[in-house]
């Protein structure tokens, strides 16, 4: 037994030594900054010298009460605003980008299909190429002048001003609707609010500007989600499809009770790294917009940034930065608990409550023999 | 099947223990890489003891933002010939975001020693200490323009040399100006006139007037009206004041009546796009607007004017940098005498010629315009211009402002100016 544990002792003092240059990699370039960080967002640390130096003052909550707080003003409203762009940015892009890929990985699964490593490529290629390259092209694609309205004109659109449009797309639906008069919106929205921003603000949706990166992030972003697809589809046993069909199952009925449920694991996956890479989205912002037009494409991660580095308001971006943080991470939990395995939670409950009678039922022998 | 099960649990709290200990050791470490990070900030205080000179020749960092290859030759060469006959060693770096790259200097205690700081950005700086006062130190520094001077000043302390500076003027399209039978006599010089030709210039193809969007290009017409955004001398917002309100609607009249476009309107990125590709007859740039001309579009004919005067006087907007020296350099010294080389009247002129940009010495002004003569509407500017915003915290309150007046040809101009002033008086209470 002594001898056993020495030498798991061994075997764990040279685990660690294998890992810890990992560790100390990770603990210098990862913990040590977000620890600095997460103490900047409590001080009022103004980017000179280090923030643990003596003239650094600690105002304990006060920068988080700017951002949410009562008395928070511009500071506040700005953040709501970032915060109302990236929800609507989020609610878009996850789901289209997620159902395009889905939908080119099975393009691309067909047996039928020639020139599959074409494809492959073709539709890989945005995910590879710069997207500081690719903000560029867009923004001439979308200027006012640009490709787009003259294709648009060409079939008797007039195309909007993209960039320079900052109208939310919910304001215009309503409008076309005729549910209200974006032009003078209805006073039950406008006098009353939340946060510091009024019931017609947070309904806004995304403006047009927005829209534009939408639909560029879902284009260079399909392409690496796809490849995840593409790979557990190819798990996907050929037979078990066959046996499928055989029982009886059409096409659709294949992909609804055999090829989705397989997809679960790579659905969560993809789901999650969309979740956590658009509620960070900021390439795109800085390249194009800087947060303009009318302040409908700032993001909390681009206002951090420009709180931080153009206006010295280190505390305030670091909270911001924290409270992004604490959003991603509601969303993720949450989203693990949409996507939990029903079937092996039950399973696993059926197993402990056979186990649990089994012990049971031992016991009972027990006492009877 | 429960016989690992078991030397599993009983291998565990052994490996719970170590686990706890381990996650100990990482917390020292990195509590111990805390503090090693906290022991740069006190060492920084000895740093700010004044600069040790003479011993040994000083070897400088500048950091500069440079418009081109021109101005970074310029520079380069005059740093050059200045550590020649000084002795000393200069190297001039390029930066590629100069915002970020001085917060990093600032923070790690070893910023740059001489380095560009626009006028929008001066006041965090100066007010964060990161810079060092020493225009009471330099040779001829009352030769500078007085408003370039109060536009690097906080709290009546003058803290660094303006490098150059630029001024917004009237550009006129020659060919349109002449189409709607307008004279050289025409050239308006008060707001009345300007309403005028800019009615007169309007076609259906053409606006009489392009605006660029924000505070940068409207702000003049409240200097023209005799007020502003602020105070710099109380340090209060002084939005609200009714001279604001008016030059505000006069410059939504005329985009209302359609004599005036702002940029956007026409698909413009700037002013001087939407002149270029002559959909509007006018705009109001800076000195930038002449390479802008040369290089993109050769073949519109412009003439520049004065900005017209307003019911208070002339008034124009002022746009320019300063070398700053760092708080924290160790050769504050030979900094100043670095920055006394580069603004040189000589130095400035040769600099004017290189990359376009007006010297900041008034003693400068005359052989500029001698070299330049149809550059004399931008420096006159010189004399009555305002520079821009430059107290401490309000860049937040500035693009919201900016972001307002995108809006300005609909929205409610009073409502624009209380909300500028809520949220600049809360910044600077």
């Amino acid at each position: 037994m002594s001898r056993s544990s020495s030498i798991r002792t061994g075997q764990a003092r040279a685990g660690w030594a294998f890992v810890s240059p990992t560790l100390v990699v990770l603990g210098l370039f990862l913990a040590v900054p977000v620890l600095m960080a997460l103490w900047v967002s409590f001080t009022d640390w103004n980017g000179r010298g280090s923030p643990f130096a003596s003239g650094t003052g600690f105002v304990g909550l006060d920068n988080y009460r700017e951002l949410v707080g009562e008395q928070g003003g511009l500071t506040r409203s700005d953040f709501m605003t970032s915060l109302r762009n990236n929800f609507f940015y989020v609610l878009l892009v996850v789901p289209l980008q997620t159902a395009f890929a889905l939908f080119l990985a099975l393009v691309l699964n067909q047996r039928m299909l020639k020139g599959v490593g074409f494809f492959r490529t073709a539709f890989y290629f945005p995910s590879v190429v710069s997207s500081v390259a690719i903000s560029l092209v867009f923004l001439f694609l979308f200027s006012g002048g640009g490709v787009i309205n003259t294709l648009l004109d060409a079939i008797g659109i007039d195309g909007p001003t993209w960039f320079n449009d900052s109208r939310g797309l919910l304001h215009l639906l309503g409008d076309g609707l005729g549910l209200w008069n974006a032009s003078a919106p209805p006073s039950g929205l406008t006098d009353g609010g939340v946060l510091g921003l009024t019931w017609w603000d947070w309904l806004a949706g995304p403006s047009v500007a927005l829209s534009v990166i939408i639909m560029l992030v879902v284009w260079t972003t399909a392409g690496t989600f796809m490849l995840m697809f593409l790979a557990a589809l190819q798990d996907l046993p050929l037979e078990v499809e066959e046996a499928a069909r055989i029982d009886g199952a059409g096409r659709w009925g294949v992909f609804r009770n055999v090829t989705l449920p397989h997809l679960r694991p790579t659905m969560l996956l993809v789901t999650t790294l969309g979740l956590i890479g658009t509620w960070q989205v900021f390439d795109q912002v800085y390249v194009m917009t800087k947060g303009g037009p009318g302040k409908t494409t700032l993001t909390p991660a681009y206002l951090s940034y420009s709180y931080a580095f153009d206006n010295q308001k280190w505390g305030i971006a670091a909270a911001m930065a924290f409270v992004l943080f604490l959003i991603i991470f509601a969303m993720t939990t949450f989203q693990r608990f949409l996507f939990r395995d029903k079937d092996a939670i039950e399973t696993k409950r059926q197993e402990r409550r056979t186990r649990r009678l089994r012990a049971r039922s031992a016991a009972e022998g027990g006492t009877a023999s | 099947m429960s016989a690992t099960s078991r030397t599993t649990r009983t291998g565990r709290t052994g490996r719970t223990g170590r686990r706890r200990t381990s996650l100990v050791a990482l917390a020292l470490g990195s509590s111990i890489a805390l503090a090693a990070c906290g022991g740069g900030g006190f060492e920084d205080d000895s740093a700010d003891e004044p600069a040790s000179s003479g011993d040994g020749p000083a070897e400088l960092q500048v950091l500069i933002a440079s418009s081109g290859d021109a101005e970074t030759k310029a520079v380069e060469d005059a740093a050059n010939a200045w550590a020649e006959e000084s002795g000393n060693e200069v190297e001039v770096v390029v930066a590629n975001d100069i915002g970020q790259q001085l917060s990093q200097g600032f923070a790690g205690g070893n910023p740059p020693d001489v380095f560009y700081v626009d006028a929008s950005v001066f006041g965090d700086y100066a007010e964060a200490g990161n810079l060092y006062p020493y225009m009471d130190q330099l040779e001829g520094a009352d030769d500078f323009y007085p408003n370039l001077v109060d536009t690097f000043t906080l709290d009546d302390q003058a803290y660094c040399a303006p490098k150059d500076f630029s001024t917004l003027a009237l550009e006129i399209n020659t060919a349109s100006w002449k189409k709607a039978g307008l004279t050289d006599a025409d050239i308006p010089t008060t707001w009345d006139e300007l309403s005028d030709v800019a009615q007169k210039l309007t076609t259906p193809d053409q606006a009489g007037l392009v605006l660029g969007i924000g505070r940068d290009r409207v702000g003049a017409f409240l200097v023209q009206n005799g007020g502003w955004w602020v105070d710099a001398d109380s340090g209060e917002a002084t939005a609200t004041e009714p001279s604001n309100v008016e030059a505000l609607e006069y410059v939504q009249g005329l985009l209302k009546d359609g004599s005036a476009v702002l940029a956007p309107d026409v698909d413009a990125g700037w002013g001087g796009e939407g002149f270029g590709t002559e959909k509007a007859a006018m705009t109001i740039e800076g000195n930038w607007i002449r390479g802008a001309m040369e290089n993109d579009y050769p073949d519109v004919d412009y003439t520049v004017a004065e900005l017209p005067e307003g019911p208070a006087g002339k008034g124009t907007l002022l746009f320019t940098q300063c070398y700053g020296i760092a708080a924290d350099s160790p050769n504050q010294e030979a900094a100043v005498s670095l920055v006394e080389a580069l603004t040189t009247p000589e130095q400035q002129l040769k600099n004017a010629d290189a990359f376009g940009v007006m010297p900041s010495r008034e003693s400068a002004q005359a052989d500029y315009v001698d070299q330049f003569p149809e550059d004399a509407p931008f420096i006159a500017g010189g004399d009555y211009g305002q520079g821009p915003v430059n107290l401490p915290g309000l860049g937040p309150v500035v693009a919201d402002l900016d972001s307002q007046l995108e809006q300005l040809k609909t929205a409610d101009v009073t409502g624009i100016l209380e909300s500028f002033q809520k949220n600049a008086d809360a910044e600077l209470q």
